[in-house]
């Protein structure tokens, strides 16, 4: 661990900075002992894996947290953040990684929800003002959209800058962004660095929180590991590589490329579509999947990858087209392609993959019930077995089968909804979006299970927006554009760059 | 480091279930109950009035029961008032007609549960929201009933029907020995089979259910279903009780049935509670009505008193549940 960097030479008197912030909640030491200096109009990178200290930090220094221990220096003067308006006095705000507007007010309101400029008559706002204001602070941003537009209206992308408006509006010198590219397309994303440079230009330090290497690469001036609610390292982005970074995160070696033992050939054809079309925006839709392959399903967000998975396993009416599964052509409800043997991991695991107040166990059997219990008559302790062996065999990280499945980090919940697929004997996974918000750790132990279920037999269709995993992963690819296939990739054409190319929009 | 450091470093969970602490709690707070009513009054221990207590509380327990299983699935059954009124009403009609009871029985089971399907069918098919669709059933109910009896008041039935309600099996009233058996059987059902897992499941995350594999919508009609048979039974029970049907009997009964639900511990917003649990709930009503009773407190401040139980209970879940996550 190196005290003394060289960046302290170029910039002497950071914006903020904390010496030994320690927080403890009980059994947890969330922080212990972190140091961290945000400079002026830097990008600061945050890095570590889910449950390293990253979001404690973040709560500490919006005031969200009070820390046990530890100081704060503002502009090199002894400050407090003991509050969250203590915080925002400071300049400091918070962009989450869910939202906190109100869905159903404009955009104008948003920003200056709390401090609206009063109209004439007591209670009431003026108008025209607020819109004139918002106006300004959306122009300074470079969001060149009407203020009053009802923010229920507005995509992920265009939310978030309502979001970071609202924050420049309070004069935020210091702007922290948890995964903020976490929703994004790849054409929002740039949209988004954009803007940050921007920021940074007009002086606004960034601490962004991310998981993507690519990131932070491209946008970091300093780059802060936190394993374990320790800080690591603080380094540069020109004196690292990846791979470091990665193994400081960790704390151990860990393989990148993701390791896959492709299958000399291809088995039966396990899940074919043929023409399939859905209300839900996808039409002529023809994918077929072999037993021992992993097929991939990559396209831009909203091309349409998540509405083929979801028409497949029945969760969404189709109005033209056939699949036939396992040799059977089968229509209906989730239920009975579950029954017939299709597994979906759905993208947003905890609202639709889990029930997050019930237990481990009560999760990884829900699928299998019929399975496990053919008289019908449902037995706790039968139940807990079944779970206790798909624990061990997924190395789900919890003390035991009864936790509450919500209490766990994403990976091993991930590993739950996975879990309860094995339970039933699925043939075919369909998995969308498998590795979001999961630490690299996790990755690859989901991605060596996924090995592991072709392997034997099994076959998957994954959906990714991490094309890397994809190139290394998958045996062939299909991919997406508005709704149709707009190509086939075979493993020696599976570049990031072709499935890009296919996948773009064309003007 | 790995997650398995990180999870062994969270606050173990206690490994008894949080269903069974609450049950634990109700049933501490029941025996309070009795504790206090004992001192309060010579006469609440006496043998008479402890059976009276039970049976009071098996006919709101009929409804709540069936009720539970709606409120797990995060949904609620407002017409079960009214489905007890027609139930007894076409009941009765059919005992006196045929001067059969069995066939009256069967017919008022059946006419409960064709209630509580037409209400599954507007939750499934139709995706009413239960409260909706269960709210307008229970005006159409109470319409067919009044425009069906017109005014009048079917009495007199059969001395054998009478002993349902009113009659007594070694020292117990028949109704207790109802209580118990449908209490196993609901606590069996949804503790013990995989429908009632399922039922719990669709409860804490019905997209989750759906797409985990759970046909939702039958167990949606079923539970429905049941819930509409219950109160088809319960019509049963206060026919031969009250040895009488008129088209308002059912218009008392829903909030109380809602109370015991609630004061029993089952979520409004699904996968948490047990059938023992509305079992408690409701004795626990039925305690606090009768030592009002006793005590000659006037039955005005009864629907308050009500109230504030179930606020209490409510509130007391949310905390415990709070601090247990």
């Amino acid at each position: 661990m190196s005290d003394a960097l060289p960046i302290e030479v170029t910039s002497p008197t950071p914006l903020l900075e904390l010496r030994g912030i320690s927080k403890e909640f009980p059994g947890v030491k969330a922080l212990d002992d972190v140091s961290f200096a945000v400079h002026p109009g830097e990008v600061h990178m945050l890095l570590g894996e889910n449950g390293a200290g990253k979001s404690s930090l973040m709560k500490v220094l919006c005031g969200a947290y009070r820390a046990d221990a530890g100081e704060f220096y503002y502009k090199g003067e002894k400050v407090a953040i003991s509050s969250t308006a203590d915080a925002q006095k400071l300049g400091i705000a918070v962009i989450f990684q869910e939202f906190s507007l109100v869905p159903y007010l404009d955009i104008a309101q948003n920003i200056f929800l709390g401090r609206e400029p009063k109209g004439h008559i007591p209670g009431t706002i003026d108008r025209r003002k607020i819109l004139a204001d918002a106006k300004r602070v959306l122009d300074t941003i470079g969001f060149d959209i009407d203020p009053s537009t009802i923010v229920d209206k507005l995509g992920v992308a265009q939310q978030q800058m309502v979001e970071i408006a609202k924050a420049i509006s309070q004069n935020a010198r210091i702007l922290v962004m948890d995964e903020p590219t976490a929703a994004l397309s790849d054409r929002e994303t740039e949209l988004l660095f954009a803007l940050i440079a921007r920021l940074k230009a007009d002086g606004v330090s960034i601490v962004y929180i991310s998981h993507r290497m690519a990131e932070v690469f491209a946008l970091g001036d300093r780059i802060t590991v936190l394993r374990d609610g320790r800080r690591i390292d603080g380094v540069r982005p020109a004196d690292v590589t990846p791979d470091q970074l990665v193994r400081m995160m960790v704390g151990r070696n860990v393989d990148m490329t993701y390791p896959r033992n492709f299958a000399d050939k291809p088995g039966d054809l396990l899940l074919e579509v043929k023409g399939l079309t859905a209300s839900t925006g996808i039409s002529d839709i023809n994918i077929e999947v072999r037993r021992g392959e992993i097929v991939g399903l990559c396209g831009l967000v909203g091309s349409g990858r998540s509405e083929v998975a979801r028409a497949i396993f029945g969760a969404d009416p189709v109005s033209a087209g056939e699949i036939i599964f396992d040799g059977k052509t089968i229509s209906g409800e989730p239920d009975l392609a579950a029954r017939r043997g299709i597994a979906l991991i759905p993208e947003s695991r905890k609202s639709e993959g889990l029930a997050l107040l019930r237990s481990v166990s009560d999760n990884l059997v829900v699928s299998a019930l019929r399975k496990l219990f053919p008289s019908g008559l449902f037995d706790q302790r039968g139940a807990q077995r079944t779970s206790d062996g798909l624990i061990r065999q997924l190395r789900i990280a919890t003390p035991s089968a009864r936790q509450t499945v919500g209490l766990l980090s994403g990976g091993n919940q991930q590993k739950v909804v996975i879990g309860k697929w094995l339970a039933a004997g699925s043939k075919l996974f369909i998995f969308d979006e498998p590795t979001r918000g999961i630490d690299i750790g996790a990755k690859s132990e989901i991605f060596a299970l996924i090995d592991r279920l072709v392997a034997e037999g099994a076959a998957a269709l994954m959906i990714s927006s991490e094309q890397v995993e994809i190139c290394h992963v998958c045996d062939r690819a299909y991919v997406m554009r508005e709704g149709r296939i707009a190509g086939h990739l075979n493993r020696n054409e599976l570049t990031e760059e072709n499935i890009v190319r296919l996948g773009m929009h064309h003007a | 480091m790995t997650d398995i450091t990180k999870e062994a470093m969270m606050p173990p969970r206690s490994f008894v279930s949080q269903d069974a602490i609450q049950v634990f709690y109700r049933l501490l707070a029941a025996l309070l109950i009795c504790a206090v009513l004992a001192v309060l009054s010579d006469s609440f221990l006496s043998l008479g009035n402890i059976l009276n207590v039970l049976r009071q509380a098996s006919l709101t327990f009929f409804i709540a029961s069936g009720l539970t299983l709606v409120v797990l699935t995060a949904g609620l059954d407002l017409s079960v008032g009214a489905n007890v009124a027609l139930s007894a009403c076409i009941a009765g009609t059919v005992i006196h007609k045929t001067g059969s009871p069995a066939l009256g029985i069967l017919t008022g089971l059946a006419c409960g549960g064709i209630v509580g399907l037409l209400n599954g069918i507007m939750v499934t098919a139709l995706r009413i929201p239960s409260f909706i669709a269960t709210y307008g059933m229970l005006w159409v109910l109470n319409g067919l009933t009044y425009w069906y009896m017109a005014g009048e008041t079917l009495h007199g039935f059969p001395a054998g029907f009478r002993q349902i309600g009113s009659g007594y099996l070694f020292g117990l009233p028949i109704p207790v020995y109802l209580l118990l058996v449908f209490l196993g059987i609901g606590t069996l059902f949804a503790q013990r089979t995989i429908w009632g897992q399922e039922i719990y499941a669709i409860g804490a995350n019905p997209v989750a259910a759906r797409l985990s594999g759970i046909p939702v919508a039958r167990r949606l009609l079923l539970v429905y279903a049941v819930s509409g048979t219950m109160a088809g039974l319960a019509s049963i029970i206060f026919l031969s009780r009250l040895n009488s049907a008129e088209a308002d009997i059912g218009e008392s009964l829903t909030l109380p049935a809602i109370a015991a639900v609630l004061i029993g511990g089952t979520s409004l917003f699904g996968g948490v509670g047990t059938v023992f649990g509305t079992f408690i709930g409701a004795l626990i009503l039925t305690l606090v009505l009768n030592g009002m009773n006793l005590l000659s407190v006037s039955a005005n401040w009864q629907p308050l008193v009500t109230g504030i139980i179930v606020i209490l209970a409510v509130w007391l879940d949310m905390k415990t549940r709070r601090r247990a996550q």
